[in-house]
Formats: structure tokens, sequence, C-alpha cells
């Protein structure tokens, strides 16, 4: 419906009529990289908000309400808060990889932003095997735990790591093979390629049995790989005190929380991705009508909608379960998760090869 | 109708654009931070934090050997998945060749994780 190619189109035309090439393609590379780092401000404001208000719902408080009306503007404060604090250094750290860290773990983050799929003709990295890609420069992040733990030299922060490692590598496992399940289904890597295969079907129904099994594994996963409670073992503040970031101030500390919450919409971004059609809206096929009108709803609201409402059921689980123990946590992956999900390819091949879906 | 690469430009070149961006967004911030925030020096403030007590002995605390383990398993899935990939885009154009090759594979790493359970790798103690 809404071709938001239109603008980027519009925008390159403008700047070719009065640039040379490779002025323009370096001011379009300008643009896009203000462009990324607004929306990445901006929305991480908006988790952190957000997070604060359903939590708060959860356990019937307020929340932030004072900054602001109903407190929206209470991140933007913290933000300017978290500027003006002292950049303490230490005098025991290994000074260039604890500098490193937080660099790893934003570009990380960039990168894997940068993939999705935000709307119709808006979006930035499109590599033919797209979704590989992301889980690729996702890993990244674990390079940067790690290094945070180590390089502070303090006994809490190398535990932390170890155990945020241990547990990122692991689940990675999962967030993988459910990845690859819905990669088969799909036939394609690619990001537009597995936004136009769900035009008529998301991949949650057409899949069905498979792809549910496929999702939950996913949404399990990808709160481990958040480290979001009930995995929030490696910063357990009862145990660890803040776990890998104990050491860091400031806004050096506020990187790793920046990406923590970026993180959350990337997952949840991804899984509105491989499991309900990216930016595509609900088709039901047969019902043209329905369809027409879906199709109204600008593709950037569908994007975002999907990615909110997993993001919620994400912060759910963080107020329904307990927080598990190292042992269980890696049993749930290796002895449960992991067989599981090898099962489930070898159902999902078996659809795929009888035909078995819609 | 599906519109791919904003502005026509190489994907690699976009890559490179955002790993920039994410640089420069800690750069910058980093650099506002460094303007106005305050600095103090007090040599209690260099310490590890630990509970308000001086540190003893070596921060570089012994841990289990069993994060090595887990380590190691991940490297043998990981790389799994990652042959796993190629086949998974073209299960339906290798048709039954492809599905034997890639089950004779899957068994055998299949083997791998029951021999890894079966001699304890996977208990945590």
């Amino acid at each position: 419906m809404y071709d938001l190619s239109v603008i980027t189109t519009w925008i390159h035309d403008l700047l070719s009529s009065f640039m040379p090439q490779w002025l323009t393609v370096t001011t379009e590379c300008v643009l896009i990289g203000v462009g990324l780092l607004l929306v990445y401000a901006v929305l991480a404001l908006f988790y952190i908000y957000f997070e604060r208000k359903v939590c708060a719902a959860f356990q019937c408080r307020l929340g932030p309400n004072r900054v602001g009306p109903f407190g929206v503007l209470q991140s933007v404060a913290d933000m300017f808060k978290i500027l003006i604090k002292e950049l303490i250094t230490l005098n025991h750290t290994d000074k260039f990889l604890f500098a490193l860290a937080p660099f790893l773990v934003i570009i990380a983050s960039m990168l894997a932003f940068a993939v999705l799929p935000w709307g119709n003709g808006i979006q930035v990295i499109d590599f033919n095997i797209g979704i590989f890609f992301l889980i690729a420069v996702s890993s990244i992040g674990v390079l940067g735990i790690l290094l945070a733990g180590w390089s502070s030299n303090n006994k809490f922060t190398l535990i932390g790591a170890l155990r945020s490692g241990a547990q990122m590598v692991s689940y990675e496992l999962s967030i993988g093979l459910s990845v690859l399940t819905m990669v088969a289904f799909a036939g394609t890597m690619s990001v537009s390629g597995l936004v136009e295969a769900q035009h008529d079907v998301w991949f949650i129904f057409s899949g069905h049995i498979p792809a549910i099994i496929a999702f939950i594994i996913y949404i399990i996963a990808g709160t481990a790989e958040t480290n979001r409670g009930p995995f929030d073992l490696p910063e357990a503040e009862s145990e660890l005190t803040a776990g890998y970031h104990t050491e860091y101030s400031g806004i050096h500390f506020g990187f790793f929380y920046l990406a923590e919450y970026l993180n959350l919409f990337i997952v949840s971004g991804v899984a509105a991705l491989l499991f309900f059609g990216g930016w595509m809206p609900l088709h039901i096929p047969g019902w043209e009508s329905f369809n027409v009108v879906m199709d109204y709803i600008p593709s950037v609201i569908w994007f975002l909608i999907k990615a909110v409402a997993l993001s919620f059921v994400i912060i759910w689980f963080k107020w329904t379960f307990p927080r598990l123990r190292i042992d269980q946590l890696l049993s749930l992956e290796w002895k449960y998760l992991l067989p599981i999900n090898l099962c489930n390819l070898v159902l999902m091949v078996l659809i795929i090869v009888k035909g078995w879906h819609f | 109708m599906i519109s791919l690469s904003i502005f026509g430009i190489e994907n690699t070149v976009l890559a490179v654009t955002a790993a920039v961006t994410g640089f420069a967004l800690v750069g910058l911030a980093l650099w506002i931070a460094g303007l106005i925030s305050p600095r103090s020096f007090n040599p209690q403030k260099g310490e590890a934090y630990e509970c308000g007590i001086p540190t003893r002995g070596e921060s570089m605390a012994q841990f289990k050997v069993g994060y090595y383990l887990f380590a190691i398993l991940f490297l043998m899935f990981d790389v799994e998945t990652v042959f796993l990939f190629p086949w998974g885009v073209r299960v339906r154009e290798l048709g039954a060749d492809g599905l034997i090759s890639i089950a004779v594979f899957f068994g055998i790493l299949v083997l791998g994780l029951v021999y890894a359970w079966r001699k304890g790798a996977l208990e945590w103690k």
C-alpha cells in the first residue's frame, strides 16, 4: 500500500541532481547514520519508560509519573543525569579492554538493529544472507560482555561475565536452530525475502505446529540472550552486585544499559520478522476487503506494534518466573531446548517435503 | 511491490555505515560526558568494588571448569548450524539426495550430543 521507498527515491534524486556521485553516496550514508542514531536513542528511551511502566503495572504501582505528562520524560531526564555522572578511572583495570568493551556491545546491537525490516522500503542493510548476518553480528555482543567482566579485574565481574558468556553462547544455539527451522520453511535467508514470503499468511499460521514450537523456543532463548529475568543471573544483584558491569560508572554503564534494552527490541523484532510477517499487514486469504482495510495501516506501525507486543511478553516473563540457578539454566538449554529443537527441525523438514503446510 | 536496499547503496557500505554509527554513538556520548561530568580524586575511588573493606587475595578468582566444557560443546553445535543453513535454504530443490546426506551429518552430531550427555558433560557438578 504505502511504499515508503518513494521518500528515499525522492531524497536520492534531489541529492544527485546537484552533487557528484561519490558525494551523494557519502551524504546518504551520513543521513542513514543520523537516522539510525536517532531511532536507536529514541527507541531506547521509549523502552526504558515502557519497561518501568509495565513493571509498575504488574506490581500495582504507578511507575514514573512526575517528569512530564505520565512521566514520559523520565527516561530523558535519566539520560541527562547519567551524562553528568563522573567516569571513574580505576587503578587496577586493563585500560584498553575496559574502554573497548562498551564499543563492542553498542556496535553489535547497532549492526543487528540496522538489519531489521522497518517497513516497506525502509530497511537499511538487506544482504541475501540477512538473518544469518544478524545472528553473526549479535554474537559480537558476548565478546563485549566477556571483555567487560575480565578487564574490570574484580571477582564479581569475572563470575558475572563467565555466567553471561556460558548463558549467551548456549542459548545462541537455540536461536540459531529455530531461525534455521524458519529459514528452511521460507527457503530464503534475506530479510526482505522472508517478509515477502509471508504476504498471504504469516509463518506462525502457515507453518502451524513446528512454527509454534520454534516460536516458543525462540522467545525463551531470546529472553536468555538479552540477560533478562528469569535468566538474569549474570547480574543477579543479590549475589554479584551488578555482574559484569559492576565497575562501570556514568555513561560507561549507560552503554550496557542501552544495549540491553535495544537487544530486547532486536529479539522481539526478529521474532516479529520470522513468525509474524515483519511489517506485513495481517492478510487472510479469501477475505479481500479485510486485506484491503489492513493494508491502510502503514507498515511501520505494523512492525512496531508486533515488536512492542512481543517485548511486552518478554517483560511479562520477568514478573512471572523466579530466577533460575546456573545448573538449571544450562540443563534447560542442553537437555530440553536443544533436543526438542533438533526434533522440531526434522518435523519441519517432514512437513516441507510432504507439503503439509498452508 | 517490495522495494529493496535503501538508496540503492551496496549492502557492505551500509553495514560499515551502521558500524561507524555505533562507534560514533559511543564516542560522542563519551566526549559529551567528558565535557560536562565532574572530576574529583580520591584514592578509595580507584579500588575494586567489593563490600567496603579492602580487597583480599587475587581478583582473578578460580572458576569452574564446566564453563570451558560448555564452550567446547557450543563450538561443535554452532559449526553444525552454520553447515545446516545453506542446506536449509535449498531443502525443496535438493530433494532426496540432500535429505540423505544431511541425515548422515545430522546423525553424527546427534551421536556427539548423546555421547556428551552419557559422559556427564552436561551435568553441573
